[in-house]
């Protein structure tokens, strides 16, 4: 193994073509007889469908119509429980939901046709909050509303209560729904007939989700459906489990017409119909000496999982591990839920539901802190989890961790404690009033728990006779920089250049399955694979005599050109193979929950202007110990990447729900923050290799997510004196709290 | 998009005598289509409902920025990132400037157009606001002549202005203000760009020895049409401005807007900050 690729700011591989404008989304491809696709939705969130109506003028001989009782195998969307339909027959159980499909070539009186189509729907009565869903108000899933429930017990929270000396501190904490906003939306090409099977190429995180889900909905062998990625712009979950959607719709209606058929959703449809961030509600109760030990932690979190069930599951499973923090508490439980309402399904969002339960107890602890009269840092510092020590799922940290140190550099970095105390000083009599606070939290890299070991995921090496080699992943480059990280592991396993090694484009005809693109799993579990099969690869040319170390690059290519020579081929497979000592019981959720952690305190400093209620982040520090940094650049921008988004969650991006449609679907209305809205973004990483992923990188994709919205609020209280425990923490929110009664409507 | 394009027309006027005819024949029947920044959101939307168009981008006669001794002129083709270049306008009309400024994208200030932004009247517009505080005219040309009317009568319900079918917005005029004069223009909309307005407020004061000689206060997003709070600055025309007086301005605005609850902000919202808005603008020191 060489060291020349690897900590070092490579160019991304597909850098100049992004740049050029040569690279090239579904929507810049055309293929010959292509028809359009459009969909027809609910416009209720709850009704039983009575009548169809195609209205005059339209030509309606000339437009392919799909509807449920087209469908050659089964109407569900293959995920977890298979809940969620293609198109609805009968019943539909959130607006926006999918009725109808309808292609034509003429894009524009697709549109005009779309328009024309009605849907009589009879209302039924509908759930559209987590505390009516709760008290079933009405029951609209299952039995009682609950797609999944969980509960993490360690120690015996019941007997802490009553102990002498402690105190006892509750709160309540809720957060909403955000929308990815990728900058291209979803967009698929199908062909699909009897004959020659499905085939689908789009924007996608997870080609062999699609290719699962395209083989139940047509009754296929897995042969006949192939997927392919085309270039992706952006996806932060937003593209895990939504493309089997629109590629079962786009293929649906290919099987029907017999031409191929291209959908894409404007940004209006893509922001009201496809999934969000899960709104969630979490309760707090803490025990704690006065002395700032934590003895207790009672947790109850409760995620909004929309109309299907989706992921829910698993971004609930996510949440509730990361419920109880970086912290070492003798005693907790925490009880989760992800309930149904008649929503559009909330999926997949950077974080995968750890956010929206960091959030809670990063302000819940301030709180504590404040209760025993300790300052927030030193609160955290009497409570850091330290090697040895076990988390709330009971794992054993077997890695050096010093969360202490994190705080001190991001405290130097950020000026914490002259900033806390000069603000407090000068906001009196000020109409900016300042505020610095801060979040400290871990985010496990991985599936959770036996994920990793159900996945099994395959990476192949693959090398040509002039000694190029060529990775094969089902991993996607979605602008994060999957093919750089994967190019520059396998230069540096095989000690050759970068320019040597290209990740080839995701195929499930041409590559193994690697598993999803989600979870931060790419580098740690996939990079891990890709690096084992490159060694593998010398190995081979080693163990036939065709290769001493060290070698040239010539000496390389001699070798791949004898090896292929002969054998016809030079390929090798790395399959996941979970490390010894690792333990998961998924009855108990008890357990080794991830195999890494990363660790962080961010640091946020904000403003809030008392004569418009606007709260603004000026200036923000993310420290973070991520393992080994694989690309400097890339791994900052992931950070300050993150972190923009988390700001976004936390002050600016509110969905506006009325009747349970997202009444604010165009980016005037819904506000994400401009560039100038973001603050310098100061990163800075501590590098402690972990052995089990590549040259010792640990996972980073989620975990900027995680720390914005609670030390933004801690920063805000601190700039008012006013409590906050929900976001989006709108101007409207702030207004409503510091003027309360005195405002004049 | 989901408009079907086929429905529409657009044609291209050569000079301004022509479009004139165009809307003096057929009155009602063509619409203008200057930078397109409002009407191409409502088309992409599939919500543009009028189907014919005529460019005016091209008419030379509706550009330029001219001074005379009392007055600055604007052409009403002159797009946002014209009106943010203008010396004059930089020296005398800084709220206008900084209108413009916060107007949209780059994109948009290239391509959007002063007149386009009065014609479409919407109550949430950024520069309307500050025409509103300093006291513009429009004039209207038609076949049959021109006219010049005061803008802060020119909106005349939501959506509504005083325009006939075949008239066009030709220039706004806007007298000098005095040297020393208060501008304070705020556009506040969550975050510092791109952003549609909650509130915007526009004001312009002329003090003599403490005593208000004239006030002009504009508001945007508050009511249905961008709005001259005429009963405000009567009250506070002529007066010391004091504490008492800006108290009585603070309880008169409360009741003059008539601000609403909508997918971007609260009634309860605009009402605050607006009252904010004008304490700060009539606060200490002047």
């Amino acid at each position: 193994m060489s060291d020349q690729n690897i900590g070092k700011p490579v160019p991304r591989k597909e850098g100049r073509a992004k740049v050029t404008g040569a690279a090239r989304y579904v929507d810049d491809l055309a293929v010959p007889g292509m028809l359009y696709g459009v969909t027809v939705r609910s416009h209720v969130a709850r009704g039983r469908i009575s009548e169809i109506i195609f209205g005059d003028r339209i030509p309606w001989d000339e437009f392919t119509v799909v509807t449920a009782r087209d469908i050659p195998g089964a109407n569900a969307v293959a995920l977890i429980l298979n809940d969620q339909p293609y198109l609805a027959d009968r019943i539909v159980n959130h607006a926006e939901e999918p009725i109808l499909l309808l292609a034509h070539e003429d894009k524009y009186l697709l549109e005009e046709a779309r328009r024309a189509v009605r849907v009589e729907i009879e209302p039924l009565p509908a759930v559209f909050s987590i505390e009516d869903s709760l008290a079933k108000k009405e029951i609209v899933w299952g039995e009682d509303n609950v797609f999944k429930s969980f509960l993490v017990e360690k120690g015996n929270v019941d007997e802490v209560w009553d102990s002498p000396g402690l105190v006892v501190v509750e709160g309540v904490y809720a957060t909403g729904a955000q929308e990815q906003l990728y900058i291209e939306t979803n967009g698929v090409i199908a062909t699909a007939s009897r004959e020659e099977g499905v085939v689908v190429q789009g924007s996608m995180q997870c080609p062999y989700y699609v290719h699962k889900a395209l083989v139940k909905l047509f009754d296929l062998p897995e042969d006949k459906v192939r997927v392919i990625q085309t270039e992706t712009g952006g996806g932060f979950g937003g593209k895990e489990e939504y493309p089997s959607m629109i590629a079962g719709h786009a293929a649906l209606l290919a099987w029907k017409s017999g031409r191929p058929v291209k959908m894409i959703y404007d940004r209006a449809e893509d922001m009201t119909a496809t999934t969000k961030r899960h709104p969630s509600r979490t309760r707090h109760r803490t025990a704690v000496t006065r002395a700032g030990q934590l003895l207790g932690m009672e947790i109850d979190f409760v995620i909004d999982g929309g109309a299907y069930a989706t992921l829910s599951a698993v971004v609930l499973s996510r949440g509730t591990i990361h419920a109880a923090g970086p912290y070492n508490c003798p005693n907790v439980r925490i009880r989760s839920r992800a309930v149904a309402t008649n929503a559009p399904p909330h999926g997949a969002f950077r974080g995968f539901g750890a956010p929206q339960s960091i959030f809670a107890l990063e302000r819940h602890l301030d709180k504590v802190a404040a209760a025993v009269g300790l300052a927030p840092e030193e609160l955290r510092r009497r409570n850091f989890i330290s090697r040895g020590e076990t988390t709330a799922t009971g794992q054993v940290i077997r890695e050096e961790v010093d969360m202490g140190a994190l705080l001190d550099r991001a405290f130097e970095l950020s000026d914490y404690h002259a900033k806390r105390e000069r603000f407090s000083r000068e906001n009196v009599g000020n109409k900016i009033k300042r505020g610095i606070g801060f979040a400290s939290f871990m985010h496990g890299a991985g599936f959770t728990g036996s994920g990793e070991k159900y996945l099994q995921s395959v990476v192949g090496c693959e090398a040509t006779a002039e000694g190029r080699v060529r990775v094969l992943a089902a991993s996607t480059e979605i602008g994060q920089g999957t093919n750089t990280i994967f190019a520059q592991i396998a230069a540096d396993a095989l000690g050759l250049d970068y320019e040597r090694v290209e990740v080839v484009r995701p195929d499930t005809a041409s590559v193994p399955n690697s598993g999803p693109t989600v979870a931060s799993r790419t580098c740690m579990i996939v990079g891990k694979l890709v690096e084992s099969a490159a060694l593998q690869l010398k190995q081979t040319l080693a163990g036939a005599g065709l290769l001493q170390e060290p070698y040239t690059a010539e000496e390389f290519e001699r070798a791949c050109r004898e090896y292929i020579e002969k054998n016809g081929a030079l390929k090798s497979f790395s399959q996941y193979r979970q490390p010894e000592g690792v333990e998961w019981d998924d009855e108990h959720y008890r357990g080794d929950a991830y195999g890494a952690y990363a660790w962080a305190v961010y640091v946020a400093e904000v403003s809030v202007d008392t004569l418009t209620y606007e709260a603004r982040v000026e200036d923000f520090v993310a420290v973070q110990e991520v393992g080994r940094v694989i690309h400097p650049v890339l791994a900052a921008g992931q950070i300050e990447g993150g972190v923009a988004q988390g700001v976004g969650w936390t002050l600016y991006e509110s969905v506006v729900w009325a009747g349970g449609r997202m009444a604010n679907g165009q980016m005037t209305n819904y506000i994400i923050p401009t560039s100038a809205d973001i603050p310098p973004i100061r990163v800075h990483f501590f590098e402690n290799p972990y052995a089990g992923g590549p040259a010792g990188a640990k996972g980073i994709g989620e975990l900027p997510m995680d720390g914005p919205a609670p030390a933004i609020l801690n920063a805000v209280e601190h700039a008012t004196g006013v409590r906050f425990d929900s976001v989006p923490l709108t101007p409207e929110a702030i207004m409503e709290a510091l003027e309360g009664e005195a405002v004049k409507a | 998009m989901r408009a079907y394009l086929p429905a529409y027309e657009l044609v291209v006027t050569r000079t301004l005598e022509d479009a004139l005819a165009l809307l003096r024949d057929e009155p009602g029947a063509w619409r203008p289509l200057a930078g397109g920044t409002d009407l191409m959101v409502l088309l992409e939307a599939g919500r543009l409902e009028h189907r014919k168009f005529f460019s005016v981008r091209q008419l030379a006669e509706l550009r330029g920025i001219e001074e005379s001794d009392g007055h600055v002129t604007i052409g009403a083709l002159t797009t946002y990132t014209e009106v943010q270049r203008s010396r004059v306008l930089a020296r005398e009309f800084p709220m206008l400037v900084r209108a413009a400024g916060e107007t949209g994208g780059v994109a948009i200030q290239n391509r959007g157009t002063l007149g386009g932004n009065i014609a479409n009247a919407s109550p949430a517009a950024d520069s309307p606001p500050a025409l509103l505080a300093y006291g513009a005219e429009v004039e209207l040309v038609s076949s049959r002549g021109s006219r010049w009317v005061a803008y802060a009568d020119f909106h005349t319900g939501y959506k509504q202005t005083l325009m006939q079918p075949d008239e066009l917005i030709a220039r706004v005029r806007l007298p000098r203000p005095r040297e020393g004069a208060r501008h304070f223009y705020r556009k506040v909309g969550t975050r510092r760009a791109q952003a549609i307005s909650k509130v915007c407020f526009a004001g312009l004061a002329e003090l003599d020895g403490g005593v208000v000689r004239e006030v002009r206060i504009a508001l945007g997003s508050v009511a249905p049409v961008v709005l001259r709070c005429r009963r405000t600055e009567a009250l506070l025309r002529g007066r010391r401005l004091d504490a008492e007086s800006a108290g009585a301005a603070l309880e008169e605005i409360a009741k003059e807007i008539a601000p609403i609850d909508d997918v971007r902000s609260t009634a309860r919202y605009r009402a605050r900050v607006a009252r904010n808005l004008l304490a700060e603008f009539l606060a200490p020191p002047f």
